[in-house]
């Protein structure tokens, strides 16, 4: 595993015009010091769904992090991130707007202590949307879109941490497209459920890949090859390969791309 | 000696050493109550003390206490949320915060008397507010600051990042992330600590005597103009509170029934303090049952 | 191995089959085109940011200025004692002669600084093996119920007012200690046996926090040597804890220093070297209390009550400043 670095590797490019958001030489640095992620350069190709794989700390989240500049407050971000030909990771960007722009999922679901209504109207109403009728459209597409809309529709004034791991994920996923963002970045977020709501979940992520470019962290392979049409592998904080999920899953370049994936299959 | 013995004998002092702890635990709450809840009647909640005469009650003293505490609430509750809220989401690690926390640990740590007698300097003579429910009510935020603010700091902190994390990530400010979505998930955290400092706030006397002084002045309390030297809202009066009147009648007084009065003013205190203690859980309790609970409305 | 290839190559391939989903129509919930311009300009979120971190800031400066202007305004009123009356500071440390309406060569202010020292130090040397006991029965002999019924009944004891704890001590501490040793049945006796119960929670609590840090893996390696549990207790644990223990007793100490009711309720009032531990003395906080009414703003005697509790305040510093000490050793 030490001659990581002389392995073959392949990096998929894309044109500019078809990336919903690329980076260039992103790197992270913990704690002033401590570099996490080593100058990653790839492009999100608009309308699919890209799995980050790779082993717990190789950068996957960190990497997934700094798309929408959660990473601010406790890391150092060199490096661009293009977004409608902007470079986005620069201190004058707005990132409240950025996030309105790249929503995002996480790990374990983490919907608000209030109604599930409100869990989706909070951030709308806070950008100043008070009408009524408007909102509860939104409330109803949102949730339609997330699949969850037949299992709740009747209690949408309940309090939304009574609902199931699965299904609090998928108000998660509701919540986060009510704002219309062009980019979903989610974090492993079926590794807190069980297999019914994973595939519930999966199912509407595959939905939703029509409207939505989606950037995903996964541990679980099968989940990858089952929804993904790209994938990126990464190890000790560098991309090492990003192509087509059926070449990185069939015809691996690197031997520990292959290595991992034989390994988290078996 | 072998170990064996050793072990017996550790034992039997550390049991000893406990019982007689318990002892007097139970002796201190049962002799407070046992002499004092006999007194405790209408009468004397309801009716006015006596400078000299025995049968004098502590009615003004009783909503002095009360009405004190509710204004260092007022005052205190805003500044040390603010401060929480710093030291809690916004400080970042370097020699400034350490040393605004060093200065608040130095704050809670002063004698109470120290607190006091700033108060009067500052308030009383400087201010020319005169001995004033209002110096008061200051001295008495000035003790307060420092243990409320830790306590809703912690409240704030027990808070899971994952909800920070997706406020954030809706394109919401820190700051109405904070008041949105943080606040009301530390609220009962929040509500215990503003109780068990109004427990110590209710109780305090040393920082009182010197700015609130020691006498209440005659109260009207059917006068509800804030501004008239009668009324009882007025916040330029002097005021003598529970725990202060109790000093007073044993350090000064020459009432004939000292220890009666002393004995129910005491018992009524310790009551409030376990009403307050045991409340601050209950209710903290019964607000998060609330907020997760699976009906909001 | 080249089964298991074939059977991966499956697996992928049907999951790709798979990804073919019946189509399912959005309504409304198409992605908005975004204003990229916005994504430069600040907006309703900068301000608020702004403001929010600017108030609570202004919370934090408050408190900040509080300290230095109870520092400032009492140190200065202190000091005057001795720059504006020109009372000697060694005189003021070491003389017993305290009579400052007399003039500055009568401000000693030995006697009250000894029986504050006194009384501090022997209510800590009482509370701490009791205090110990406490903290090693709650956490090393039991668990449960009962446990949380003595921590709660301890926090209730923290939270009762000074006021009442004297009471009781002139109700039922002054007559045992006049019974027992004659004399008044005020003095540093009494004072010391009050404070004792009101360090008592305080210094419990702490130790009690001191023993729970400790690894339970620590605990168990000893007697799994087959130390008996004193053995266990004596060398692991309250080694392991023992720097703590001491930022307990030092805690414990600087509420008994600063208490100020309690104790002029029960010592006596004397400004005497104390010679025993029945007879009448004062304390810094006692006199404070008890002669802060009766001096005139601006005279000596005012000034040399208020250099009294500038030296109360410099001891709360140097409390502070040795647990800081001994939290930065360990």
């Amino acid at each position: 595993m030490e001659n990581w670095q002389n392995q073959k590797s392949y990096i998929k490019t894309f044109a500019e015009d078809e990336c919903a958001i690329s980076t260039n030489n992103l790197s992270v640095f913990y704690g002033g010091t401590v570099q996490k992620l080593f100058d990653v350069s790839l492009g999100f190709k608009k309308n699919t769904i890209t799995a980050l794989i790779g082993a717990s700390g190789s950068g996957k989240s960190t990497f997934l992090r700094s798309l929408n500049r959660m990473n601010d407050r406790v890391a150092r971000v060199d490096g661009s991130i293009m977004f409608h030909n902007l470079d986005v990771n620069q201190s004058k960007i707005n990132v409240y707007e950025l996030r309105k722009a790249i929503g995002m999922v996480f790990q374990k679901p983490n919907p608000f202590p209030k109604s599930i209504r409100e869990n989706i109207t909070y951030a709308l109403k806070a950008n100043g949307q008070q009408n009524k009728k408007k909102l509860d459209q939104i409330v109803e597409e949102s949730l339609r879109a997330a699949a969850l809309w037949d299992e709740v529709k009747d209690k949408l004034d309940q309090s939304a941490l009574a609902l199931s791991g699965g299904q609090q994920q998928r108000l998660c996923i509701a919540r986060a497209i009510a704002l219309k963002p062009e980019i979903l970045l989610l974090d492993e977020p079926a590794s807190a459920l069980d297999p019914v709501s994973t595939a519930k979940l999966e199912d509407t992520l595959k939905q939703l890949r029509k409207k939505y470019t989606m950037v995903m962290v996964t541990h679980n392979m099968q989940q990858a090859s089952r929804i993904s049409e790209y994938t990126a592998f990464f190890h000790l904080g560098h991309a090492l390969e990003y192509d087509t999920t059926t070449n990185i899953f069939t015809n691996p370049q690197g031997e520990i791309t292959e290595k991992y994936i034989q390994g988290s299959f078996g | 000696m072998n170990a064996k013995k050793t072990n017996r004998i550790a034992t039997g002092v550390i049991y000893f050493l406990v019982g007689v702890v318990i002892l007097l635990l139970v002796g201190i709450l049962g002799n407070i109550l046992i002499s004092g809840i006999p007194h405790l009647s209408w009468h004397f909640l309801s009716s006015a003390s006596s400078s000299f005469e025995a049968g004098g009650g502590i009615r003004d003293q009783l909503f002095n206490s009360l009405y004190l505490l509710l204004l260092t609430l007022i005052i205190s509750l805003p500044i040390a949320l603010g401060a929480a809220i710093y030291l809690a989401e916004y400080a970042p690690d370097n020699w400034f915060t350490q040393l605004i926390r060093t200065t608040i640990e130095i704050l809670s740590s002063l004698p109470s008397i120290v607190v006091g007698l700033f108060g009067y300097l500052l308030f009383v003579v400087q201010f020319g507010f005169g001995f004033s429910i209002l110096a008061g009510a200051l001295a008495l935020t000035f003790f307060n600051l420092p243990t409320l603010t830790s306590n809703i700091e912690e409240a704030i902190k027990g808070v899971p990042q994952t909800q920070r994390e997706a406020g954030w990530a809706l394109g919401l400010s820190n700051w109405k992330t904070i008041h949105g979505i943080v606040l009301p998930a530390a609220l009962p955290g929040i509500i215990t600590g503003v109780i068990l400092s109004a427990g110590r706030v209710f109780g305090e006397a040393a920082a009182l005597i010197y700015t609130t002084g020691q006498s209440g002045s005659t109260v009207d309390y059917s006068n509800w103009n804030m501004f008239s030297p009668t009324s009882f809202l007025n916040i330029m009066r002097p005021a003598e509170t529970l725990a202060v009147h109790i000093w007073k009648v044993n350090t000064e007084g020459i009432i004939p029934d000292v220890n009666v009065v002393s004995a129910a003013t005491s018992a009524l205190l310790v009551i409030v303090v376990i009403i307050f203690n045991f409340g601050a859980r209950a209710l903290g309790n019964w607000i998060y049952k609330r907020l997760t609970a699976a009906k909001i409305k | 191995m080249a089964k298991k290839e074939q059977d991966l190559q499956q697996v992928v391939e049907n999951a790709i089959a798979e990804q073919k989903v019946p189509h399912v129509k959005f309504k409304g919930i198409d992605p908005k085109n975004i204003d990229v311009d916005r994504l430069t300009k600040p907006s309703k979120e900068t301000r608020q940011e702004w403001w929010g971190r600017g108030l609570t800031f202004l919370a934090i400066i408050l408190i900040g200025m509080l300290i230095v202007a109870i520092i400032g305004f009492v140190g200065m009123h202190g000091l005057a004692t001795f720059i504006d009356n020109k009372v000697n500071i060694f005189h003021f440390l070491f003389s017993t002669d305290w009579n400052p309406g007399a003039g500055k060569n009568h401000v000693g202010a030995a006697a009250m600084i000894v029986t504050s020292f006194a009384v501090t130090l022997l209510a800590a040397l009482i509370a701490t093996p009791f205090s110990i006991a406490v903290a090693l029965f709650m956490t090393e002999y039991e668990s449960g119920k009962r446990v949380q019924l003595l921590q709660s009944v301890m926090e209730l004891l923290v939270g009762i007012p000074s006021v009442v704890y004297g009471f009781i001590g002139l109700m039922v501490v002054v007559p045992a200690v006049r019974t027992i040793f004659g004399g008044t049945g005020f003095g540093i006796l009494t004072a010391t046996l009050i404070l004792f119960v009101m360090v008592l929670p305080t210094i419990t609590s702490l130790t009690v926090d001191a023993f729970k840090a400790i690894p339970k893996d620590l605990r168990k390696s000893s007697s799994a040597l087959g130390a008996t549990k004193w053995q266990t207790i004596y060398h692991v644990v309250l080694r392991a804890a023992c720097s703590r223990i001491m930022t307990a007793i030092i805690f414990g100490m600087a509420r008994a220093f600063g208490e100020a009711l309690a104790v002029q309720m029960a010592i006596g009032n004397a400004v005497l070297m104390p010679y025993n531990l029945v007879s009448p003395a004062a304390t810094l906080t006692s006199q404070l209390t008890s002669q802060m009414g009766n001096t005139v703003m601006g005279t000596l005697p005012n000034n040399a009550l208020w250099s009294l509790a500038l030296l109360l305040l410099i001891m709360s510093l140097v409390f502070n400043f040795l647990v800081h000490l001994i939290g930065k050793k360990s």
